[in-house]
């Protein structure tokens, strides 16, 4: 069995191990601090699939884009990282969950310029763009839940 | 060449009639926007004519941080100073415009020298109109 | 005698190694995979007994029905041998495969001889024998397409590294000519090595010479956008040139609109203009 599969998660509470190891973690988002800590995560995750660096800005970019739409589209919540796969087929991936008020019309969230928060409205769309896999689960009510995921190309 | 230095504040130079001041750090959401208000701050005070910020450190430019240095050049502009972005990587290049963001109306440069290059010339042309008339 | 793994197997294939040799090349060549064309008919009978030798010697302790496990290393190493030698030679992966599996008739025939009276023994040997022939005459189609792979990589790696030079043609100049078909992976390559190019060489104007592009679509025009776009965040300025009467069609009736990308016509005209841009003059004495 694979070092990094089947293993608990862990608590993001213990910031010692802060990037070291980015797989099968919990990575509480409920500050701008936060986000930060998401980046490097995603940051250490890619480098352990030993993805290039336009392959990492992209994966981290997503990160930051959907970590900030937790908080504060989502007031906080939630993101899960772990590397699944095997060989040449690791992928990391990420999944950021929040209870907030949810989407309404999550066709129209993805679209370029649609915004609620004042911004550009490039995060969600954005996000999809520079990911390889993007699911979005979403329901007024019932919070968001973005799965993203991205490999390496290079042999 | 005078600057200030605090926890969790970034750093602004002078140097002639420039502002430069460098990103080391990965940028959190605080910091860029105590950037913003120091910025505003210094260039009226020092009359400065161009501000550029070397972001040559950043590795991650999301839309936040990129609507961020369009505000700050925006304001730049409207207290008389021209802004000129300097080192931006070229994996942070190619994500900003797959993200959809081209930041218009920011000018951009290889390096400080550069970027330093650009001011300069701006400022004699605006000299150089002045005498004209 | 049954040996520790209960099988009849391992024994009988060294009692009559002979018998089965001799007949297994006869089963080659009934179904058609003894290609005498491609190959000595001495090397045909030299391979055949090898491996039968070492099918031996991999099961004189048992019977293990995984391949992939050190008792059958030897083995594995001798059929990537034959493998790579009748690709050479102009064998089918089918060929090669069937040359493995032709050895179950010999096999079968030896057992029927010596279980006439015990159809139980005979129905679970044959079974044993057609599991393991099978697994090791797939694994040879394994080694195949392995070696395709290989060389399939290889080759895109050394296209990619071949085809994107960037060239400094002046002071904050640099030149990139592309030539055959972009694709996607291939634009993406390209789009990076110049963009790391302009860190490099500190180049204020990146000209994309595109003569040697036979087409251009909606994916290689795009691609093209980005870098541009890209170059223009980083500080630099990028210039399109070589773009053939077709090619313009294409890109308007494409509906592309390349904005923040000057086209010229051809590289020397894009020079001129780089050159206009940086500042340069030249003077004649």
């Amino acid at each position: 069995m694979r070092p990094e599969q089947g293993r608990p998660t862990r608590g993001g509470t213990d910031r010692e191990s802060d990037g070291a190891d980015a797989a099968g973690e919990v990575i509480p988002i409920h500050t701008g601090a936060d986000v930060s800590r998401v980046r490097r995560v995603a940051t250490a995750a890619m480098a352990t699939i030993g993805a290039s660096k336009i392959e990492t800005t992209r994966m981290v970019t997503a990160a930051s884009e959907l970590a900030r739409n937790t908080l504060e589209h989502g007031g906080g919540g939630e993101m899960r990282i772990a590397i699944v796969g095997r060989m040449s087929k690791r992928k990391v991936e990420m999944t950021f969950i929040d209870q907030g008020p949810g989407i309404p019309d999550i066709h129209r969230a993805l679209t370029d310029g649609y915004s609620t928060g004042g911004g550009l409205g490039l995060g969600l769309s954005g996000a999809k763009r520079l990911c390889k896999e993007f699911e979005i689960k979403s329901a007024p009510g019932e919070g968001t839940i973005v799965k993203v995921a991205s490999w390496t190309e290079r042999p | 060449m005078t600057h200030y230095l605090e926890p969790s504040r970034i750093p602004i130079f002078q140097i002639g009639d420039c502002l430069l001041l460098t990103i080391q750090v990965d940028l959190e959401d605080r910091m860029i926007m105590t950037l913003k208000d120091d910025l505003a701050e210094r260039i009226a005070k020092s009359h400065a004519k161009g501000v550029l910020i070397d972001i040559s450190a950043l590795d991650v430019v999301d839309s936040f941080i990129g609507r961020m240095l369009a505000n700050i050049s925006a304001i730049a502009r409207i207290l008389d100073a021209s802004t000129v972005i300097v080192g931006m990587r070229p994996a942070v290049a190619i994500t900003l415009v797959e993200l959809g963001m081209s930041l218009q109306g920011v000018r951009t440069a290889l390096d400080v020298d550069r970027g330093m290059e650009l001011i300069r010339r701006d400022t004699s042309e605006e000299a150089g109109r002045l005498h004209e008339a | 005698m049954p040996d520790s793994s209960g099988s009849n197997l391992p024994g009988l294939l060294s009692r009559y190694q002979d018998r089965i040799l001799t007949d297994w090349i006869a089963a080659q060549s009934d179904v058609g995979v003894l290609r005498a064309d491609l190959m000595r008919e001495a090397e045909i009978r030299r391979q055949s007994r090898s491996f039968l030798t070492h099918l031996i010697a991999a099961t004189k302790n048992g019977l293990n029905f995984d391949i992939e496990s050190d008792q059958w290393q030897d083995v594995r190493d001798m059929l990537t041998e034959v493998t790579n030698y009748r690709v050479d030679h102009g064998f089918t992966p089918t060929e090669t495969a069937t040359f493995i599996m032709a050895l179950k008739q010999p096999i079968f025939e030896c057992l029927r001889d010596q279980f006439k009276d015990d159809p139980n023994t005979l129905v679970n040997e044959a079974w044993s024998a057609t599991v393991l022939l099978d697994k090791l005459g797939l694994y040879t189609n394994d080694i195949y397409l392995r070696g395709r792979e290989d060389i399939i990589q290889r080759q895109q790696q050394e296209m990619l590294e071949l085809s994107t030079p960037v060239v400094q043609l002046w002071d904050r100049i640099v030149a990139l000519p592309l030539i055959g078909t972009l694709d996607s992976s291939r634009a993406q390559i390209v789009m990076e090595n110049l963009l790391e190019a302009v860190v490099e060489s500190k180049a204020e104007i990146v000209i994309i010479d595109i003569t040697g592009v036979p087409t251009v679509d909606t994916l290689v025009a795009q691609h093209l956008l980005k870098t541009a776009a890209a170059a223009k965040l980083m500080g630099a300025e990028c210039v399109i040139s070589g773009i053939r009467p077709q090619i313009a069609q294409t890109i308007v009736h494409l509906g592309v609109e390349l904005p923040q990308v000057a086209t010229k016509a051809d590289l020397q005209s894009a020079f001129a203009h780089a050159l206009k841009r940086t500042g340069v003059t030249f003077s004649s004495r």
